[in-house]
């Protein structure tokens, strides 16, 4: 069976992540012995089977149960009521939060923002997909688990997914005919390519927003002291499908509708820059979605769009590979992708060198987002001037948003770069907003003062997530919702964002149950500059961004908050004598100490 | 040509700013870097700021006009503060630990003016394993360096250690289904027996052949002790 999996996954070390996927979903663990055994078979240390095992959140060396149900706890799920429904899931069958229920028969677990943000509350089942959960569902699902009935025989409205397009734009609205982006392509070399792509002024779709073409291009020249377009250099394309920025899920809707698209957009890259191979790294979340997306990659292999001669071309081959994450959002930055890609956990690497001259098995790779590859497929096929007639001069052509939150629509809204904040609010029927999270925790919190601000590279950066919050939501709980989720997905790897991110959420734990002093917002303040300044990735140099921006914002949220005592000890007192009064069997009072102030 | 706090240094093709310091004799406090290991970049006590922006001086190459500011008073509390962070991250006892007077992370919260650790403590359950009968490890101490890990694979050809888990739970490992160090191929003439730079990996019954007081970092501070060896005057592995 274990032979079959490997085998299956053709046996080398870099299948190793796929593999305890596999197993994962066979066995509901990936026990030790297990371990042993893929360290031999794979000739890889067994420390390094052993580190990924631990690092991804959905594999587990202990059994999770016949039933893994996992509970999207990103904020806006929270704000739906998601952790009082797990809490009642896990009343009524009898077991713990996080643990795995004595039978064997089931686990319940938070995870981190599943993308399904605007049909939550939602959850992971065995990998596949439940939204708009429900009390009643709830009770439903405990009898389901119960009585041990397979997911076939749940109800098929519970799984369904809804593309939820509010806004069609120049990605959405049309059509890309099957291979257009790929015939034009056909009739330019690889500089022919890239100025196409360089003269529409693409930028990646992903938030970061490098240049697409001068990405392609790095990539096609490769490192110092080699030739541009060397054959005998390998080169890779990635598409990055991890979308795990909460509040994302535009990636999600354009690999349901527009697949092709995608995979035309990553051989077109491949084209230019000569490489034989892609992968699409899909996110776990996502893998509902797995089966369709092969089947996409068959259909296209069997009309000549992919695998060899594409077009009838004499030596235009390339090939695309689909790799699963196993839950870490960490793994959406591109260098960690790679080491993902590679069998490893997903902790950053040193840059320079970048991955276009020292990517994937140290080979130059091109990293896009999924939409960057869309629009890049478009733009061959339509030309850059149709995309040049959105956006502004530093930000062309449109975005695609995904919305949530306290508004009527929410959904997928295509704009124009440079179509401000209210534009997008009004559409989607926000009702005057406290607030909107522009771009996940990573991007930028702003209020009502700011809503006029555009949607563009040179003003409010994103990769699609718009998390809307209405005046009766509680700005500083929002702020540690998100300072959770940057402390659970720490990589680690970086003295100041793995013991940074923790100290901050102790602290902003601390202020939001009332514990909180002004000497304690001066701590707040100084520590977060110290993880945005000495940290390895981004991840560190934005996990203080939610504190520190509704801080900077919404002072007064934060004042009224705070005891007026100058010093406040960091911990319950009272509380700190449980495990004592437990093991003495007293309950007196002057078994309890009381915090004055 | 770069300079460092305005002294001009000069540098190789090739070398990080870590490298072309040291080969100049200006000490930039580490931990996780070693001259013998390709750049590693994970503790960031050598943080520096680069033409403006703040970078990791063991990982980033020298270039020519580079203005690397490193003794500022931002720069001096940065790194006293991830001093800290590592200290309230593990259980560090200066006072009874084997190490204390030959300890890297301790000799450096010296050298930076460390008075205290600032933040509150984790006080996490951490290993003790004591199942080899040479060779002791005490995770309580660990700071996560990868010495160890990168001198067992690259130097022993072993892989005995790993880092597992992620974020603060991110532990070492080693390479036995037991768990236990005594089921591993390590032997204590391995380097990754002597590399490691606190007291989470010791040599039984070794610990006080020198006395306290009279111990590598007793007499000299480790500014002098690394620049030392570091420049090729030998190890200073324990």
């Amino acid at each position: 069976m274990l032979c079959e999996i490997v085998d299956h996954h053709g046996g080398e070390a870099t299948s190793l992540l796929q593999v305890l996927i596999d197993v994962q979903m066979r066995f509901r663990c990936v026990p030790a012995g297990v371990m042993t055994f893929l360290a031999e078979i794979l000739h890889l240390p067994r420390t390094q089977i052993q580190a990924v095992v631990e690092f991804y959140s959905f594999l587990s060396v202990t059994s999770t149960g016949r039933f893994d149900v996992r509970f999207s706890d990103s904020v806006t799920d929270q704000l739906l009521g998601s952790r009082d429904l797990a809490t009642r899931l896990c009343q009524r069958l009898g077991v713990k939060l996080g643990e795995t229920r004595a039978d064997d028969a089931v686990s319940v677990h938070l995870t981190s923002c599943t993308g399904l943000s605007d049909q939550g509350p939602a959850a992971l089942v065995n990998g596949q997909v439940l939204t708009r959960l429900d009390g009643d569902r709830i009770v439903q699902m405990a009898d389901f688990i119960d009585q041990e009935i397979d997911l076939d025989a749940w109800p098929k409205a519970w799984f369904r997914v809804e593309d939820q397009v509010q806004l069609e734009g120049l990605l959405l609205a049309e059509e890309l005919p099957l291979g257009a982006c790929l015939e034009r392509a056909g009739t330019l070399d690889a500089v022919g390519i890239i100025s196409e792509i360089d003269r529409s002024g693409l930028r990646g779709r992903g938030g970061a927003g490098f240049k697409t073409a001068v990405k392609w291009r790095f990539c096609y020249e490769g490192a110092e002291g080699t030739l541009p377009g060397d054959p005998s250099i390998t080169r890779y394309v990635v598409c990055n499908a991890d979308e795990g920025e909460p509040g994302t899920f535009k990636d999600r809707v354009l690999l349901s509708r527009n697949a092709h698209d995608v995979f035309e957009g990553m051989t077109v890259c491949a084209r230019a820059i000569g490489a034989l191979r892609g992968f699409l790294y899909l996110r776990g979340e996502y893998r509902y979605l797995l089966d369709t997306l092969l089947k996409v990659l068959e259909a296209r292999r069997s009309r000549g769009l992919l695998g060899r001669n594409i077009l009838g071309v004499e030596g235009f081959d390339f090939n695309i590979e689909i790799h699963l994450g196993a839950g870490a959002y960490i793994c959406g930055e591109e260098s960690a992708l790679i080491e993902s890609l590679e069998g490893k956990p997903g902790h950053p690497r040193n840059r320079p060198p970048y991955p276009v001259t020292c990517g994937y098995l140290g080979q130059p790779t091109v990293v896009n987002n999924v939409e960057t590859f869309v629009a890049a497929a478009r733009i061959m096929a339509f030309g850059a001037d149709w995309f040049l007639s959105e956006g502004t001069a530093q930000s062309t052509g449109t975005k695609m948003l995904s919305v949530s939150g306290d508004c009527e629509r929410p959904g997928i809204y295509e704009v124009p770069f440079g179509t401000p904040v209210s534009v997008v609010m009004h559409r989607c029927g926000a009702d005057d907003p406290m607030g909107v999270q522009v771009g996940g925790p990573s991007g930028t919190f702003i209020g009502k003062a700011e809503f006029e601000r555009i949607l563009g590279f040179e003003d409010l950066s994103t990769g699609g997530s718009m998390m809307v919050f209405s005046q009766a939501r509680d700005v500083v709980a929002i702020a540690r919702g998100f300072t959770h989720f940057f402390a659970h997905e720490s990589c680690g790897f970086c003295t100041p964002c793995r013991v940074g991110t923790s100290l901050l959420r102790q602290l902003i734990d601390k202020i939001a149950e009332g514990h909180g002093t002004p000497h304690d917002l001066v701590e707040m303040t100084q520590l977060a500059a110290i993880v945005k300044n000495a940290s390895h990735c981004g991840l560190g140099q934005t996990a203080a961004n939610p504190l520190m921006q509704t801080l900077e914002r919404f002072p007064e949220r934060y004042q009224e908050r705070l005891k007026t005592t100058l010093f406040e000890p960091g911990f319950d007192l009272d509380g700190a004598l449980e495990v004592s009064r437990q093991m003495t069997g007293r309950a007196d009072a002057k078994a309890h100490l009381t915090q004055v102030g | 040509m770069l300079t460092i706090d305005g002294v001009v240094l000069s540098f190789e093709a090739g070398q990080t700013i870590m490298e072309a310091a040291t080969a100049a004799g200006v000490y930039l406090p580490h931990l996780c870097h070693h001259p013998e290991f390709k750049p590693h970049g994970s503790c960031k006590l050598c943080t520096v700021k680069v033409n403006g922006r703040f970078a990791s001086a063991c990982t980033l190459p020298a270039a020519e006009g580079q203005e690397v500011l490193s003794e500022t008073l931002e720069l001096r509390q940065l790194r006293v503060r991830i001093t800290q962070m590592l200290f309230v991250e593990g259980n560090h006892f200066c006072p009874s630990c084997e190490q204390s007077g030959d300890c890297k992370l301790q000799a450096t919260a010296y050298a930076l003016g460390m008075l205290d650790s600032h933040f509150p403590h984790f006080f996490p359950a951490r290993r003790v394993d004591a199942s080899h009968p040479d060779i002791l490890l005490d995770l309580d101490r660990c700071i996560l360096c990868e010495l160890c890990v990168r001198a067992s694979r690259d130097m022993d050809g072993k892989s005995v250690f790993g880092i597992a888990g992620r974020g603060m739970e991110s532990h070492l490992v080693v390479d036995a289904e037991s768990g236990a160090l005594v089921d591993t191929v390590i032997e204590v003439s391995d380097r990754a027996v002597k590399i490691c730079p606190v007291g989470a990996i010791l040599i039984k019954r070794t610990a006080y052949e020198k006395p306290i007081g009279q111990r590598l970092y007793d007499h000299h501070p480790i500014q002098a002790v690394l620049l030392q060896a570091d420049q090729g005057g030998g190890s200073c592995d324990q």
